[in-house]
């Protein structure tokens, strides 16, 4: 039988077993949009190609496993790029198929026409331009594997539109793609690394986005239980161990407690499972740990001795590394050190005015939401302030259920993010927790949301402002603040009503929690806009550039609502 | 200055060069000089490079050998470390010849 590129792509992605995938169609793309009609495989039609990235990013930061967006040629490429290289910085797991101008028009500035691969190169971990019809069979496999196997990451894919149209006789189907086995580590860098453990008196596990994708989250917390050693979490590593864990220590670095970045200043051994010695991370490198022997494990070889030079490295998966030590360390109590570290802990807490005085103190609101939120369902968040109040403050219980854009730092992540965990994970109840400044930067796919009818919840912390770059401006520009206040905010809750959602605002007072409760009860789709007070700032906090060891804290006074 | 000469086996396509470029620039080590030529079988081409003998020469090779494309790194430490400027004189000779 005769197939088209179009037709051979479509079969090649439900072989792969891709159910749902996010797009926007355009000139070039609209033979495979074509053939889509027929497919099992559901099209979500995003509002904006960035939105149709981070959908399908949202997919796959549930599920671990490769997601598909969509973009036709030029523009819808460009708009999509911003969603790629944020799937690269955080290490997810992203095939991204666009559609190019029709090879014998490739460099003639052809209307469309944009240099995807160029563009893409240095924000995938690989990228192809198609040729031919019969490199279709080759490559997106290939595309799958790459993007899942190691260190995941995005693969851009430029299919030509004479690709798509071209035949091909009797297909025979390559075998689909995935996650390929690492190699095993060796025994000797384990044995090692085990006798470090053994003599160290105060070890620190720190925890990376790498254990999240290798799965490794329960031998992580046995690790640390085992050893009496105490974990410190990145952004991307929330949900590890929950926070009620007597030995987890928390976010650690730029918006970590006190109790964390101290507890790291005395660790005599850090062993960095997953990590990437992140500057928000690590503060000033030169004293980050500064007592500590460094161990690293990783699974790409490039991040060893990237920033910081370890004394000893293992490149390896970590769910491998992490069971064999378990297997060669006998439990060992340190008591002291847990000790030290559970006081620090209850020393240093973040700080939060009683909810009776000021319920809507982004603090209380992070806590109350997981008050109220089961403990499966999942929560983005956009970047700011508000995404740091979640990062220190929601209850993250488990792994894949705290989604928010770390190494890049995307203002418009959550919104559609929140859209794609929820299409990835039915029956689950999802939140974003946005920003009044960043939810306006993908608000487009509210319409999206309406349209299938998800069980989204999008809270606004609305403070009339970007309120990071405020309070950054506040504390080391001089409180020159430079373009970071609204003069205008849109009315949210009407704005939601306009794309056919319900909106509420919270309006201070006594039965603000009561209401807030009450929106959040409704299971479908819906959009809260509670404001906050515009002066609160996220703290402790590390200036940039400073080492961990410097931190402002200094404490908020009780603050009403404006 | 202080150079080295690492030797690549790439496969061979059109986007392998703007990768391994790219990824000089990108994480802005020094590049001197590049030679590529096709191997016997043309799916792969053998490269060599002279680099900048820095500190991050082995976070350059990791990041070399992270590439897909890139089969095989190593250094050749072996080879005149001067292998370029004794090509000049056969690159001003071939120059001369097409004026
Ligand atoms: C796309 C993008 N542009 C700019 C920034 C820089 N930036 C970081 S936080 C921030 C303010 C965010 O404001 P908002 O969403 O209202 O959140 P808040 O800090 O007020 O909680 C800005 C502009 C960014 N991270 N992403």
């Amino acid at each position: 039988m005769k197939l088209n590129g179009a037709q051979i792509l479509k079969t090649l992605l439900e072989r792969q077993g891709i159910r749902i995938l996010s797009g926007i169609p355009g000139g070039p793309i609209l033979p495979f949009y074509d053939v889509l009609q027929g497919s099992s495989i559901q099209h979500i039609l995003a509002r904006h190609e960035q939105g149709g990235g981070f959908i399908a990013q949202g997919m796959a930061r549930v599920t671990g496993k490769a997601a598909v967006c969509l973009a036709t040629s030029g523009p819808g490429v460009t708009n999509l790029l911003t969603a790629i290289a944020d799937a690269r910085l955080d290490s997810i797991p992203l095939v991204a198929i666009t559609a190019q101008v029709p090879q014998a028009l490739i460099g003639t500035d052809a209307f469309q026409e944009v240099d995807t691969y160029g563009l893409t190169l240095p924000i995938t971990k690989h990228n192809f331009l198609v040729r031919s019809v019969r490199e279709l069979l080759e490559v997106i496999p290939l595309a799958f594997t790459l993007a899942e196997s190691g260190r995941p990451g995005p693969v851009a894919v430029d299919i030509p539109k004479d690709v798509f149209l071209a035949t091909e006789e009797d297909v025979s189907w390559p075998a689909p793609g995935g996650r390929t086995p690492t190699a095993r580590a060796e025994d000797e860098p384990i044995d090692h690394l085990a006798r470090l453990i053994r003599g160290a008196r105060r070890p620190v596990l720190y925890l990376g986005g790498g254990i999240v994708h290798s799965g490794a989250s329960m031998l992580a917390r046995r690790l640390s239980e085992s050893q009496d050693m105490p974990a410190v979490a990145t952004l991307m590593a929330l949900g590890t161990l929950s926070p009620e864990h007597p030995l987890f220590m928390g976010m650690l670095g730029m918006h970590g407690t006190r109790a964390t970045n101290t507890l790291l200043e005395e660790a005599d051994l850090l062993l960095a499972v997953g990590a990437r010695f992140d500057d928000r991370a690590t503060g000033k490198v030169a004293e980050f740990c500064p007592r500590a022997t460094i161990a690293h494990v990783d699974i790409d070889p490039a991040e060893i001795g990237k920033i910081k030079r370890p004394f000893h490295s293992i490149v390896a998966d970590a769910g491998d590394v992490l069971g064999r030590l378990l297997e060669r360390l006998a439990p060992t109590p340190r008591p002291e050190w847990s000790t030290r570290a559970r006081e620090l802990r209850s020393r240093h807490p973040v700080y939060a005015p009683p909810r009776t005085e000021d319920p809507l103190h982004p603090v209380n609101l992070c806590r109350l939401l997981g008050e109220i939120l089961p403990d499966d369902a999942i929560v983005t968040t956009d970047v700011g302030q508000h995404q740091m109040w979640v990062a220190q403050s929601y209850p993250v219980r488990r792994p894949r259920t705290l989604l928010t854009s770390g190494g890049l730092g995307t203002m418009g992540f959550g919104l559609p993010a929140a859209i794609g965990a929820a299409l990835a994970a039915p029956g689950r109840r999802v939140a974003c927790v946005s920003g009044d400044g960043s939810i306006l930067m993908n608000i487009q796919e509210l319409a999206t949301l309406a349209e299938h009818d998800l069980p989204v919840a999008v809270l606004i912390m609305n403070n009339a402002q970007l309120g990071l770059v405020r309070q950054q401006q506040e504390l080391f520009y001089g409180r020159n603040f430079s373009a970071s206040h609204f003069h205008a905010v849109p009315d949210f809750a009407a704005l939601a009503r306009s794309f056919g959602l319900p909106g509420v605002r919270i309006e201070p007072g006594k039965d603000a929690l009561a209401r807030l409760r009450e929106a959040l009860a409704h299971s479908g789709p819906i959009v809260i806009d509670i404001p906050i007070h515009d002066g609160a700032n996220v703290l402790p906090m590390v200036p940039p550039g400073a080492p961990n060891r410097v931190m402002i804290d200094e404490r908020e006074p009780a603050l009403t609502p404006a | 200055m202080n150079t080295t000469l690492l030797e690549l086996i790439v496969r061979n396509h059109p986007g392998t060069m703007s990768h391994v470029t790219g990824l000089f620039a990108r994480r802005g080590f020094n590049l001197d000089a590049i030679l590529c030529v096709p191997q016997a079988d043309t799916s792969t081409s053998r490269m060599l490079l002279l680099v900048a003998n820095e500190p991050r020469l082995e976070q350059v090779q990791r990041q070399l050998e992270r590439l897909h494309d890139v089969l095989h790194v190593r250094q050749r430490s072996d080879l005149p470390h001067d292998v370029f400027e004794r090509m000049a004189p056969v690159w001003s000779t071939l120059s001369i010849a097409a004026e």
